[in-house]
């Protein structure tokens, strides 16, 4: 991290706008075009491949796009590599993705556009802030996978790339060939002079281009030109996937490798109070015990399996933890918060407090949501070796840099002295983006004498200690009017996940934690009479991001409250969301317009609104800058709830390839329903009470019904699709059950309540 | 003891009672069988066993007594099996994770049933868990696979 990074970490949270940082830093710096680290790294003391910018590579063999941002299922190696390929004129066939170094080269751009206006506003003045908070986004220098954000981030970026990279490529044909540059065309991967049909391949042009400055700023294609932008093109990911060749992080193979794994203790924040590690010692394969800071023990083996018989051998009684034992007393610290001063204050309209002491009805209801774990299919898993001064890990992750500048401290290296390579995810979800495992995996290999060592987390590692999405408590008051809500008075206590974040990040939390309140703030709502507030209770209970984040329970607390205010006057919640909207959204009515035309919608009970043994849900979510809506059918069968069919509209700006996002936006649900139908984490002695699949299961196919998606692109700007899937998903779902059974479910998981098949 | 491994004898030395995941993953070094959950929960280990699928995670290596077959054994040498090429077609893998198992036991539900009902795909296919959802792909990739093994009669 440079020092100027450094001090802006320091600085730049504490100033309260965008604009201020813009002032700060001033645009000339910013300007500068970002080091590339492909010519500074391992591969560039003898480089036989020449890089015109920081993603792309072209060597002898081929051209290589550097996708900076981490493959965790979302397709977004596939997505990066086609903007480049629209404008470099790559032949599809031929692509080859790395996932490239550590570099703060590669910064999240977007990272705190969140932080300005409402996301459906696309005002002049909004954009120019948003734009603005690129500067100091710069600054910071993180590169992260996360928020929906790589699609809108790299779409300029990537596309610039491609097209600077083809201007040289034609720059050193032309002086090849001695003609004008203007005067030359491409096409899959070749420079062609249209005068005489010669060709030159970039791969034979790549050394001589390699001595032309790259402009930075190039003028892309018209929209009109595009070739796949917007086509479904084959991922370059998924052939490795269906061999059992992609490399995961727990498939890397070093020569001389060691397993390993950790027994971490149960309770958040509580050490080893007394320990035995005598007899896994002494069990079969294994090399050595160490502790790791007090917090829990690594044993070190040769082989995977005997390293977890052996954790499971260490006898150890753990001090206790500083927040309540009991998941009771925990709720009770978060009913508690209600009496705090509140955290935040979002979407505040009129006065609230006048206004419910004159008006005489109004509809009270209290919601209640789970912490949730994000059981990744691989387990957190990392290798590394610490040898001669040098670091490497190998970890599939969501921010690199911030592993790397975190092995710096503990260590004191370079940056240049700590490679993190990332392979594969298996499964992010957002528990990647902690550094937890892979930095307990150098801490261990610092014990190795030079010997590479793999960490693997047994399942139950992995959901004992994760960064759980908090659980909530969200009390609602809102009075009906004629056609659309008069008005709604919120308060949501959740624990700020960015103060978690902050204890082990690089960000620091300063001000109110937007996020405890996103997706019932920042909805589209035009509603006279509004007020949302906040209230954060502080419990050692490691929180972080979990797909969609503050939306992935708001999005079931705005919605749910919705439908009960549409139901006490029996409106059909479909016309009061349209109501809703007035002017604020108009990409929000076209997918609530678009969803009601897939289901062919005519009301909540029952398809045709007679048969009683079916009903229909729905919900609206505005996330990521995605406005989302579905429509989720159920049915009671005998051995429970059945869905039956699920429909989604989603507004994405431009839709990249769209047979991807279908695939998002179905993840994003069947994640959604999964934690809605049995998802839930809870304490019991100061531990998580749940282990595995058994005891925090996830939907499985029989579950799962046809995910009908449909593709609209009326946003003004290009979203993400990794997370807005999510928050409507559960709603729906509840609004649907509502509709067959009258029941309303107000707490999660939903199979406290009902059965399902 | 000896263990066929995807028509190739290993002769091994551990445990007898060390799962049959272990040995293939960090004794012998076929890393494209996975682990998920230790527990046969979530069919990530799924491999054959005389064409049977077990979860090898749970599976003693002491007590595998027929051929076992795992991802890297299913086609033949550069070449893909149906079930495979159908998972391409339908751009099925999301994080990629689960799929080793998904796809071994959609092999061995198409070797026994080669016409499967949705509910005979729901039967066979419930034991493995996907975190990223890609069910509704799996599902197509099935039917496909059972189509095309049909017209090719492999």
């Amino acid at each position: 991290m440079s020092k100027l990074g450094t001090i802006t970490r320091r600085t730049f949270f504490v100033t309260s706008t965008a604009v201020v940082g813009g002032a700060l830093f001033g645009t000339y710096k910013y300007k500068q075009p970002v080091p590339n680290p492909l010519l500074d790294g391992d591969d560039a003391i003898d480089p036989d491949f020449a890089s015109p910018n920081p993603y792309i590579k072209i060597d002898k063999d081929g051209v290589t796009v550097i996708t900076p941002r981490a493959e965790m299922g979302q397709g977004v190696h596939s997505t990066l590599a086609m903007m480049v390929a629209e404008e470099l004129d790559l032949d599809w066939r031929t692509i080859k993705t790395e996932h490239g170094p550590a570099s703060n080269s590669y910064y999240m751009s977007i990272m705190i556009e969140a932080m300005v206006g409402h996301q459906y506003d696309y005002s002049t003045s909004t954009q120019f802030k948003r734009r603005l908070t690129h500067i100091p986004a710069k600054f910071l220098g993180i590169q992260m996978t996360g928020g929906s954000m790589s699609t809108p981030d790299g779409f300029v970026k990537m596309r610039s790339a491609g097209a600077s990279a083809r201007l040289v490529l034609i720059q050193a044909a032309a002086i090849e060939w001695s003609v004008d540059p203007d005067s030359l065309t491409t096409e899959d991967g070749f420079v062609i002079n249209p005068v005489n049909n010669e060709k030159l391949a970039y791969t034979a042009l790549a050394v001589k281009a390699a001595e032309i400055d790259a402009p930075s700023h190039p003028p892309l294609r018209d929209p009109s030109r595009w070739r796949y932008i917007g086509k479904s093109v084959p991922r370059v990911d998924i052939p490795a996937k269906v061999d059992g060749t992609a490399e995961f992080a727990i498939d890397v193979k070093l020569e001389g490798m060691l397993h390993a794994t950790i027994k971490m203790s149960p309770r958040f924040g509580a050490g080893i109070k007394s320990s035995d590690t005598s007899k896994a010692a002494a069990m079969p394969g294994v090399e050595k015990i160490i502790t790791l800071k007090n917090e829990g023990f690594a044993v070190i083996a040769n082989n995977t399996w005997r390293a977890f018989k052996a954790a499971n051998a260490i006898s150890v009684e753990w001090e206790t933890a500083s927040y309540p034992a009991e998941q009771a007393g925990i709720m009770k610290a978060y009913e508690a918060s209600f009496n705090s001063e509140p955290n935040g204050k979002f979407d505040v309209k009129g006065d609230i407090d006048l206004y419910f002491a004159d008006v005489g009805d109004f509809i009270e209801a209290e919601y209640r949501v789970p912490h949730l774990a994000h059981s990744t299919m691989e387990p957190m898993t990392a290798v590394a070796q610490v040898k001669d001064g040098r670091v490497d890990i190998w970890a599939g992750n969501q921010a690199p840099v911030v592993i790397r500048d975190a092995i710096m401290k503990i260590g004191d290296y370079k940056a240049s002295d700590v490679h993190i390579h990332t392979t594969f995810l298996g499964g992010g979800f957002g528990r990647r983006a902690e550094s937890d495992f892979t930095l307990a995996a150098y801490n261990i290999a610092a014990q190795t004498d030079g010997r590479p060592v793999k960490v693997t987390w047994s399942r139950e590692e992995d959901i004992q200690h994760d960064f759980y999405r908090p659980a909530a408590i969200a009390r609602f008051k809102g009075v009906m009017g004629e056609k659309k809500p008069a008005a709604i008075d919120v308060q949501i206590a959740s624990p700020s996940i960015m103060l978690s974040m902050s204890k082990r990040g690089p960000i620091p939390a300063i001000g109110p934690d937007k996020l405890i309140a996103e997706g019932t703030a920042g909805q589209p709502d035009d509603i006279d009479h509004m007020r949302i507030q906040t209230f954060a209770p502080k419990l050692d209970i490691p929180v972080g991001f979990w797909r969609s984040v503050g939306a992935s329970f708001n999005g079931f607390l705005h919605e749910s409250f919705m439908d009960e205010l549409a139901a006490s006057k029996n409106i059909d919640p479909i016309a009061m969301r349209l109501e809703m909207f007035g002017d604020l959204a108009p990409p929000g009515n076209k997918v609530v317009e678009k969803v009601a035309q897939m289901a062919q919608w005519n009301g909540r009970e029952g398809i045709n609104g007679t048969d009683n043994d079916r009903g229909r849900g729905f919900a609206y979510t505005l996330s990521f800058g995605a406005h989302t809506a579905q429509i989720i059918d159920v049915s009671m069968t005998k051995q429970g709830i059945k869905i039956d069919k699920i429909y989604c509209a989603v507004d994405v700006g431009v839709a990249i390839d769209p047979r991807n996002i279908e695939a998002q936006i179905q993840s994003g649900i069947i994640y959604g329903l999964s934690s809605a139908m049995t998802g839930e984490i809870t304490f019991a002695d100061g531990k998580v009470v749940q282990s595995n699949y058994h005891d925090y299961p996830a939907m499985r196919i029989h579950q799962v019904p046809e995910i009908e998606v449909t593709i609209l692109e009326n946003n003004p700007q290009i979203t993400g699709v990794g997370e807005p899937g999510t928050p409507p998903s559960i709603p729906a779902l509840a609004n649907a059950i509502f509709a067959l059974t009258g029941q309303r479910i107000r707490e999660l998981p939903m199979n406290k309540h009902v059965e399902f098949v | 003891m000896n263990l066929n491994i995807n028509g190739d004898d290993h002769e091994i030395n551990v445990e007898t009672e060390m799962p049959l995941l272990w040995v293939l993953r960090d004794e012998i070094g076929l890393t494209g069988t996975k682990f998920g959950c230790g527990i046969a929960q979530c069919g990530a280990c799924t491999v054959h066993i005389d064409g049977q699928p077990v979860r090898s995670c749970s599976y003693p290596v002491g007590q595998v007594k027929g051929k076992v077959t795992t991802i890297e054994g299913l086609g033949s040498p550069g070449v893909l099996s149906k079930v495979q090429e159908a998972w391409i077609d339908n751009q099925t893998p999301q994080c990629g994770y689960c799929q080793s198992g998904q796809i071994m036991s959609a092999t061995a539900l198409l070797s026994n049933n080669p016409s499967p009902t949705d509910d005979d795909i729901d039967r066979a296919m419930k034991g493995n868990i996907c975190r990223c959802g890609s069910y509704p792909r799996i599902r197509a990739s099935i039917h496909a696979a059972a189509k095309a093994m049909k017209e090719t009669g492999a």
